[in-house]
């Protein structure tokens, strides 16, 4: 057989069998957790007197919660504390290696997973968080699960999962200069809707993601989500192969090279079937900014905003919804929107590629007043290299405050948010209602270096105007 | 698991509008800052609410004691938590009926023995007002014959063959399935090259 996706041959690889209803039991090869999703799957485990059947495939850290201005315990937080207090209890009692603020290794889960080559290709992962497509990156298969999933994976190593379609996404073209990989997840999801990837697997491909280095491709298959599918990936090459040497977790010496082996031969056959086949074409794409509520709304920042009457049916009435929450108008230019605050973080944008980008365009200037504008890295590992490179010293002298890693704003639920009807300039992946913790407060996503333009001038700025 | 069988939802209706609702809205993130599902229900769409200043539905005293909430489409999109259905849940809902619906969202609500099942546009605008009009009739979701009992008459609904299953076995809390696999999910294991660590 020699016409199968990447996907097909991990499917098939993990099946332990087949369940009723078209569903299949999966062996799950590697299992994330943090704070806020797994509490109540372990006792659940606890009432139902069930060990942890492969401690050694789970890994933790904590990453909702955790304050980025300080991480000391206890954390000021009580309730923030209590979740972290249940966690290394579970690990401990569980036999479960917890990447906690004193291991040097915390962060992000979806940062830390691939930068400790925990992520591998070829594997299945599962996470109790939706962003966990972000791994497919590296060519692995990852799903985003609920609390009695995370249980189920704990309990028994496997999902009970219905296999999706596979479509290919093939990104043509180059990208011209400002223009990201987030600003190319942006356009696919705007071309195929948030719900377009319903039932699919996205099979990211093409000359621009093939140019694309790993933590771009990362960005790019974080977002999957958000176009409704249930997973994204790019089928692994030597980049991907190259990024694994050497890292904490990655097979090493003579296991490394038996491992390519294995990584080549689970890649996508060059005569692979599709389901469907879709092409973007990544020389018109400008840098995006969102101006809705949900990621398919989004604009190049040189367009002026759609209007709901040439919208197609279901989406009129979104647009319209999107603009009484947002204040914005139709037939508007995106650019020249005034923001309150500036974000540069998350699993889909605060790994050091990015810092690097938005320090590029904070040495051009000073954040400008009025403007609260955060830095927060990735993990503790994209901070030591920040570090190393005088990042925050160059953030610092523009205005921006360094924090410490964490999801901080992108959901709320630790100190950072935003107040009252505040809008802010985004490296986030979502711009839902309340998702930074104003109910009011109102998100525009966008890539780190549009992030920090937008700083610059308060207000919504084409990067390409500053660098 | 006979008594885990749902094999009917019966109950009175509340319509929800709105495509692309997301579980931020279902559940702010603020209430997932514990270590137990229980009392969200009182915070199910909370900002929502407050933003409709006790207008939305589910403030409204002709909802209250509903079991089947039809929404529109892409509904529990967005952050896997399924602190979402189980707020839902702890409100007294059992079943969606909507025009599509994420799928982690889906996926946690058969894991709690929710159903969720669609319905064509037309139909579900009309089922969205019958309930906004007659909010005391009755409602009965049957899960084999996949259909909606009401006012309209009997509506044919599309329910997953997995969920279906799932629901009328009584097996749609997974661990026990999954655990009936016994020593496969080891011999699975010793297959993959990664879970041997590659050696020789």
């Amino acid at each position: 057989m020699s016409d199968r996706s990447l996907f097909d041959k991990v499917w098939d690889a993990h099946r332990v069998r087949e369940l009723g209803g078209g569903q299949t039991q999966l062996f799950i090869g590697l299992h994330l957790i943090h704070e806020v999703t797994s509490p109540q799957a372990f006792a659940m485990l606890r009432e139902m007197r069930l060990p942890v059947r492969f401690p050694s495939r789970t890994f933790a850290t904590v990453d909702h919660i955790i304050p980025t201005h300080s991480q000391r315990r206890p954390l000021a937080d009580a309730l923030a504390e209590q979740m972290l207090v249940a966690l290394e209890a579970s690990c401990r009692e569980h036999g479960i290696r917890f990447f906690d603020p004193a291991s040097g290794h915390q962060g992000i889960v979806h940062v830390i997973g691939p930068e400790l080559g925990l992520t591998q290709p070829g594997m299945t992962i599962a996470c109790g968080d939706s962003h966990t497509s972000t791994h497919g990156a590296l060519g692995a298969v990852a799903f985003g699960i609920g609390t009695s999933q995370v249980r189920d994976v704990l309990a028994t190593q496997c999902l009970a999962l219905a296999r999706p379609r596979v479509r290919r996404i093939d990104v043509t073209g180059k990208l011209s200069a400002g223009v990201y990989a987030k600003d190319v997840i942006l356009a696919i999801i705007r071309r195929l809707g948030v719900k377009g990837g319903v039932g699919y697997a996205y099979e990211y491909a093409g000359p621009v993601i093939e140019a694309m280095g790993i933590e771009e491709r990362l960005t790019v298959c974080n977002m999957s989500i958000e176009g409704g599918a249930r997973c994204g990936y790019v089928s692994p090459d030597d980049l991907a192969f190259e990024y694994l040497r050497g890292r904490e977790f990655a097979p090493r010496g003579e296991a490394f090279e038996r491992a390519l082996g294995w990584w080549r031969q689970m890649s996508s056959d060059p005569d692979a079937r599709y389901d469907d086949r879709v092409e973007i074409r990544a020389g018109e794409l400008a840098p995006a900014v969102t101006f809705g509520i949900h990621p398919g709304q989004n604009v190049g920042v040189d367009e002026r905003l759609p209007r709901p009457a040439e919208a197609p049916g279901d989406e009129a009435a979104s647009l319209e919804e999107a603009y009484a929450f947002m204040g914005l108008r139709p037939g508007e230019p995106i650019a020249g929107t005034p923001i309150d605050v500036a974000f540069v973080g998350s699993c889909t944008n605060g790994r050091i590629s990015d810092l690097r980008e938005a320090a590029r365009v904070a040495r051009r200037g000073r954040v400008a007043a009025g403007v609260k504008a955060l830095i927060v890295p990735g993990s503790q590992a994209v901070a030591r290299q920040a570090e190393a490179e005088g990042l925050p010293e160059v953030f610092r002298a523009a205005g921006f405050e360094w924090r410490e890693p964490g999801c901080s704003m992108c959901l709320a639920m630790n100190p950072d948010k935003l107040v009252g009807r505040e809008i802010c300039a985004s490296s986030s992946n979502r711009n839902f209602k309340g998702r930074q913790g104003s109910p009011t407060g109102r998100t525009l996503l966008m890539s780190p270096a549009m992030v920090a333009a937008a700083a610059l001038r308060g207000r919504v700025t084409d990067v390409r105007e500053l660098v | 698991m006979s008594e885990r069988r749902v094999e009917r939802v019966r109950g009175r209706g509340c319509a929800i509008r709105g495509h692309n609702i997301d579980t931020d809205r279902i559940i702010p993130a603020r209430y997932l800052r514990c270590v137990s599902f229980d009392g969200l229900g009182e915070h199910a769409f909370a900002d929502d609410r407050q933003q409709a200043k006790g207008d939305h539905p589910l403030d409204q005293a002709r909802f209250d004691g509903a079991a089947i909430l039809i929404v529109d489409h892409n509904f529990g999109s967005g952050s896997s938590r399924e602190h979402a259905p189980q707020a839902l849940m702890r409100r007294g809902f059992r079943a969606f009926v909507g025009g599509s619906f994420a799928e982690i969202f889906a996926g946690n609500c058969l894991a709690l023995g929710l159903a969720c099942a669609t319905l064509g546009d037309a139909e579900r605008a009309r089922l969205q007002d019958r309930v906004e009009l007659r909010p005391s009739e009755e409602l009965e979701l049957d899960v084999e014959a996949r259909t909606l009992a009401s006012g309209l008459g009997v509506l044919r609904l599309e329910i997953a063959e997995h969920v279906r299953e799932h629901l009328l076995a009584g097996t749609w809390d997974a661990t026990a399935v999954l655990l009936d696999a016994g020593p496969a999910i080891e011999e699975t294991a010793s297959r993959l090259p990664y879970a041997r660590g590659f050696a020789a």
